[in-house]
């Protein structure tokens, strides 16, 4: 079996006492929530932090809540097991519940957190390896080295953005917010990425990730989930389609949202949902030709990368399909997309 | 009572008391409780941790290897290099081109080139990363077809046949004048690519070299009697100074058939240090390990008859072979040898060319050999029955060859449920009616195979027994076994407890069994080739007959009544013609052991002479051969390019199921694997010889909600020479899965799928070609005969 490297594991019990301890022990220090994706990257080392911050202990961040003024606010320990089989995120979130629920298999579920699958660390098949298997490559620009092996010459690490739940929360206009020992912040999950696979989040020293607030939908508001992978259970996406579409009273789409994610570095909005889809009539011809100029443009503008191991050529050609499966999906109130 | 004796197919008491039914695993309440000891679970005191070094280049000259530093660091005992393991060894005696640890230099990324032994594992880690080697880079070789052309640097400098492995050319009758003769004739290429076992235990030792003299070692192996002879080839040792144990095993698949370093490694350190040492691969090593498929770039031409009678098969097979040579003599063989049935060839020629590469060794994965061109010459099959519009079991059917009959190439063959197979799939899948009529986009496919039910060509040649067991029978009313075979999981230990308790009129649990320890055991020659419950079955028998007589007659005489009337049932003694009369085994022991002394039987078993008279005659030459048929049911989704696999029906002859259960499971498990193989496995390197994805997760086997419905048909021939009559279960069934599932997509969507594994994007491209060539783009215009 791979090593976990050695560590101190700090267990504190309140979100102050562990903003006060990343503040204290700045860079050597690492924040665990589940541990469903940090404990393999260490046993890989692709993190060696001297001090290990569990926030298992904290209970304050567990817990799905309905606010008053009609929005969610989901605790970022919450195992994402919990936010799958919630009755009230599947009503008002749809989109959410179903990508938490095609998230790895049932035990990583039930360990996995949400705050976790937000943060979750890009992926790609040169960087998500042991360090010999990344010695005999010679690393890369993301971990130890200076060469990309998916874009020849590539100054910009383009590890791809793996989070199922991210796409879904920003169809939902989720805002995150954090804490650190200096205060406290909320930003906007749609201004939280940045297109550098080294490290896409737009995250400050110490903070900590404590809950995430959905604001209110409505009624007539649907989402699915479209998740590409090889098996049934257990793999990270090969692609992931987040889609949204409000529906008013008069059965018209008024609000429309898409976004794709296992690309590049971030999760990507085809804007062009809301401009083809807003006005059209589910169920009608101009429906779904709108959906099929939605995924038309999908399929132009998204390009998949040989960031992900298996046929790249076969994920682009996957874009359109799922893009228009998922939309679909969305306006039957159905979904998840997904093979199985 | 000799090893050659033919025991026969009937109940040793008038009916079968164990056999048949479906008993409990002798070791399955330890492992679903968790106290089976593994390799792993040992722990000796002053146990040292070992590690291996790896080469992270393909090919390399070695220049220097600088340990110095690792000498310093504390908690470090001991570190080796190739210089101190020169020895080479290989599972073949004649081809034996591995060291335990790289001499002058590296062939695959991952090769062991040195190995450190420290307190604990971590600190072994450490070390490790203070070895210094000096590597000159040397051109790799990924391509087999470049291996074939070119061997300037030769990846083997002493080999004489540049980077050639092994080539077998043989031919059976006129091939060439058969085909031009043929009403039809069918060619094309198809590609096997490479897979490996995936078995859940990662591979393990333990050794230990006591002041005595006498060295142990504890291995996940599948063929101890093997690995003691190499121990003591390589290490220089008289062989009755080591022992060596097989523990319980998680999963060996053909995986652990080989001698390997960390077996030769863990003993070294144990010798130079004097503590014990243990050695455990992370995943990641085991696919560097591997041994598993031969990838196989094959060419097939099959003509047959306007009737549908085949009559010549000419195949061209190119083998990628990897670093080494492993297995790879006997897979270039069985590439060609093991295709001759269940189908009469009047006509056969096969040139099978193993080359090496600079990728992971290849060796033996469960249907050793065979798997690949049975997966090319079913969907050949299918398409001869396409252009000449027959349905793909009748085309089968009117192929098959009988039971008592001699193959092409002079296999014997003796009982053969094949036929019977062909009908129960037929049947459970309702071909007649679905077939051809389920729609476009999901289809049925067959596809029928036989294979090796043990191999009469020791591994080494000699005339000893090739299989062997020793019984001692206890005044307690226990007999144990003492049997050298390893149980991998497949079950032998469980199935010498039921043949004993049946052949001694015993109940269960009054039979244990000792095995794999080669202190205790009479040699076996270990799983693989599908021959423990034949080989080992037959020398159970053998042992049980002849201590039954002194038994029976010691109850007979305390009686005094005549032998015949003295029957032995599930461990109670009575007397057939007066009910009043009884005692249990144990009193029964007891009076034999006053009467005859000590009780004690061995058994053996030895193959009768088969195999052709030609050279490489015997390679495939087996005392009895199992029998398959699948039909699946797959449906493809057209945009996605996906394949759904529903349903598997899988009908096996494997003589009598001596367990149906264990039969069910060894058939639902084999094709399990095929599925696996067929839709998602593919143990692949990059450019640089650097494996794709050395992990379970990358490396993906299905999860239980990717399998589909499994469903086992058992066929019982009842075979002359096995144990009861009977075959192997554990590989045969493998076989069919993979061409039935490309026939099935035929049947779906019309499409042919010759080249593996069928992923999605081939499938989304063989459609589109379809598409393009097709005078319009109607499906059933493609589709064939329905």
């Amino acid at each position: 079996m791979l090593r976990l490297p050695r560590f101190e594991l700090r267990q504190p019990t309140s979100v102050a006492e562990a903003a006060r301890m990343l503040a204290d022990l700045g860079p050597d220090a690492l924040v665990l929530a589940g541990g469903t994706d940090l404990l393999p990257n260490m046993k890989h080392e692709l993190f060696t932090p001297a001090v290990v911050v569990s926030l298992g202990r904290i209970d304050a961040l567990r817990g799905i809540r309905a606010e008053a003024d009609g929005s969610l606010r989901i605790g970022a320990m919450t195992t994402i097991a919990d936010v799958a089989h919630s009755p009230i995120v599947a009503e008002r979130a749809p989109c959410l519940a179903q990508a938490a629920g095609l998230i790895a298999g049932p035990q990583l579920r039930r360990a996995g957190t949400i705050g976790g699958n937000v943060l979750l660390d890009t992926r790609c098949q040169y960087y998500n390896q042991s360090y010999f298997w990344r010695s005999a490559l010679g690393y890369c620009l993301k971990k130890d080295g200076t060469v990309c092996h998916v874009v020849a010459g590539a100054s910009r690490c383009v590890a791809a953005a793996a989070a199922d739940t991210a796409p879904a929360l920003m169809t939902l206009c989720a805002t995150l917010e954090f804490e650190r020992a200096a205060g406290q912040r909320a930003v906007a999950i749609d201004d939280f990425w940045v297109a550098d696979g080294i490290s896409n989040r737009r995250i400050l020293p110490g903070e900590i990730l404590v809950s995430i607030r959905i604001p209110p939908t409505p009624p007539g508001h649907r989402g699915a989930y479209g998740k590409l992978r090889e098996r049934g259970s257990i793999d990270f996406p090969l692609l992931g389609v987040a889609a949204r579409l409000d529906i008013d009273a008069g059965g018209l789409v008024e609000r429309a949202d898409l976004v794709l994610t296992a690309l590049a570095a971030r999760p990507r909005r085809v804007s062009e949902a809301s401009t083809r889809l807003c006005g059209t009539q589910p169920g009608t011809p101009g429906f779904d030709m709108a959906v099929q100029a939605v995924a038309e443009s999908a399929r132009r503008h998204c390009h998949t990368l040989s960031n992900l191991l298996g046929d790249t050529a076969w994920r682009q050609d996957m874009i359109p399909v799922y893009v228009k499966r998922t939309l679909q999906a969305a306006a039957a109130g159905g979904g998840p997309v997904h093979h199985l | 009572m000799a090893s050659r004796d033919i025991h026969g197919i009937d109940p040793p008491w008038g009916d079968f008391r164990h056999v048949g039914r479906a008993l409990r695993k002798v070791d399955g309440l330890a492992k679903a409780t968790g106290a089976a000891v593994y390799t792993d679970d040992i722990s000796l005191p002053g146990m040292l941790h070992a590690k291996l070094l790896r080469s992270p280049h393909a090919h390399a000259r070695i220049l220097a290897i600088d340990t110095t530093r690792v000498r310093q660091l504390s908690g470090v005992h001991g570190v080796i290099t190739g210089e101190d393991l020169p020895v080479k060894f290989g599972i073949l005696p004649w081809t034996q081109d591995e060291t335990a640890l790289a001499v002058g230099k590296v062939r695959h990324v991952g090769e062991p080139v040195a190995a450190v032994a420290a307190v604990d594992e971590d600190t072994a880690n450490a070390a490790l990363k203070l070895i210094r080697v000096e590597y000159e880079l040397l051109h790799v070789y990924i391509d087999p077809f470049e291996s074939l052309s070119r061997h300037d640097p030769p990846i083997h400098e002493q080999h004489r046949s540049g980077n050639i492995s092994k080539h077998v050319h043989l031919s059976f009758g006129d091939v060439d004048m058969a085909l031009s003769h043929a009403d039809a004739v069918v060619e094309g290429d198809y590609f096997f690519h490479g897979t490996t076992h995936a078995a859940i235990e990662p591979h393990c030792a333990v050794a230990q070299y006591a002041a005595d003299g006498v060295l142990t070692l504890w291995s996940s192996t599948q063929i101890t009697h093997y690995v003691h002879r190499a121990l003591a080839h390589v290490l220089g040792l008289s062989a009755h100074r080591i022992r060596v144990i097989q523990p319980c095993l998680g999963g060996a698949f053909g995986g652990k058939s080989d001698p390997f370093s960390f077996e030769f490694v863990t003993a070294k350190l144990a010798m130079l240090t004097g503590r014990p040492i243990k050695l455990l691969y992370t995943r990641e090593e085991v696919f560097y390990t591997h041994r598993g498929r031969h990838p196989m770039h094959m060419h097939y031409k099959t003509g047959a008859t306007r009737d549908g009678r085949l009559t010549g098969v000419d195949a061209t097979i190119l083998v990628d072979g990897g670093a080494y040579s492993s297995y790879g003599l006997v897979t270039t063989y069985y590439a060609g040898q093991l295709l001759t049935g269940p189908y009469d060839f009047p006509t056969y020629r096969f040139d099978s060319t193993r080359v090496f590469t600079n990728k992971p060794t290849c060796g033996p994965k469960r249907g050793h050999g065979s798997v690949q061109p049975r997966f090319a010459f079913e969907v050949q099959l299918d398409e001869l029955a396409e252009v000449l519009r027959m349905d793909p079991i009748e085309i089968r059917r009117r192929n098959l060859l009988g039971a008592d009959t001699t193959t092409v190439n002079g296999q014997r063959i003796t009982s053969n449920g094949i036929a019977k197979c062909l009908d129960f799939v037929e049947q459970a899948s309702g071909w007649t009616t679905r077939r051809g009529r389920l729609g476009y986009g999901r289809g049925l496919g067959v596809a029928a195979s036989m294979y090796i039910s043990g191999t009469n060509y020791p591994i080494y040649p000699n005339p000893m027994p090739q299989a062997a067991v020793q019984l001692k029978i206890d005044r307690s009313g226990l007999v144990t076994v003492f049997s050298g075979a390893n149980d991998i999981g497949q079950g032998s230990n469980s199935i010498a407890q039921y043949l004993v308790a049946e052949e001694l009129g015993l109940a269960l649990d009054q039979v244990r069994v000792a095995s794999a320890d080669t202190d205790l055991c009479p040699v076996d020659l270990g799983a693989y080739s599908s021959r423990e419950t034949f080989m080992v079955g037959n020398a159970l028998i053998d042992a049980c007959r002849k201590i039954r007589p002194q038994l029976v007659q010691a109850v007979a005489e305390r009686w005094q009544v005549d032998t015949a009337r003295v029957r032995f049932v599930e461990g109670v003694v009575i007397d057939l013609e007066d009910v009043s009369r009884s005692m249990s085994a144990a009193e029964a022991f007891q009076l034999a052991e006053e009467k005859f002394d000590t009780l004690g039987a061995t058994g053996a078993y030895n193959t009768p002479t088969l195999g052709g008279d030609y050279r490489g005659g015997t390679i495939g030459a087996a005392p009895a051969y199992s029998f398959t048929a699948h039909a699946v049911e797959v449906s493809v989704d057209v945009e996605t390019g996906r394949i759904t696999c529903h349903d598997v029906w899988i009908a096996h002859d494997c003589g009598r199921a001596l367990n149906p259960m264990l039969v069910a499971g060894q058939m639902e498990g084999s094709a399990y694997m095929g599925v696996a193989e067929a839709l998602m496995e593919d143990h692949d390197v990059h450019a640089s010889g650097l494996h794709k994805g050395p992990s379970l997760l990358d490396y993906r086997i299905p999860t239980s909600v990717d399998t589909p419905a499994l469903h086992a048909l058992i066929v019982e021939s009842l075979d002359p020479e096995g144990p009861y009559g009977a075959k192997e279960a554990g590989e045969g069934p493998l076989h069919p899965s993979i061409p039935a599932i490309s026939n099935a997509v035929f049947d779906a969507v019309g499409i042919r799928l010759r080249h593996l594994p069928f992923t999605p994007g081939r499938v989304l491209a063989a459609l589109r070609a379809r598409q393009h060539s097709a005078p319009s783009g109607e499906p059933e215009l493609a589709g064939g005969p329905r």
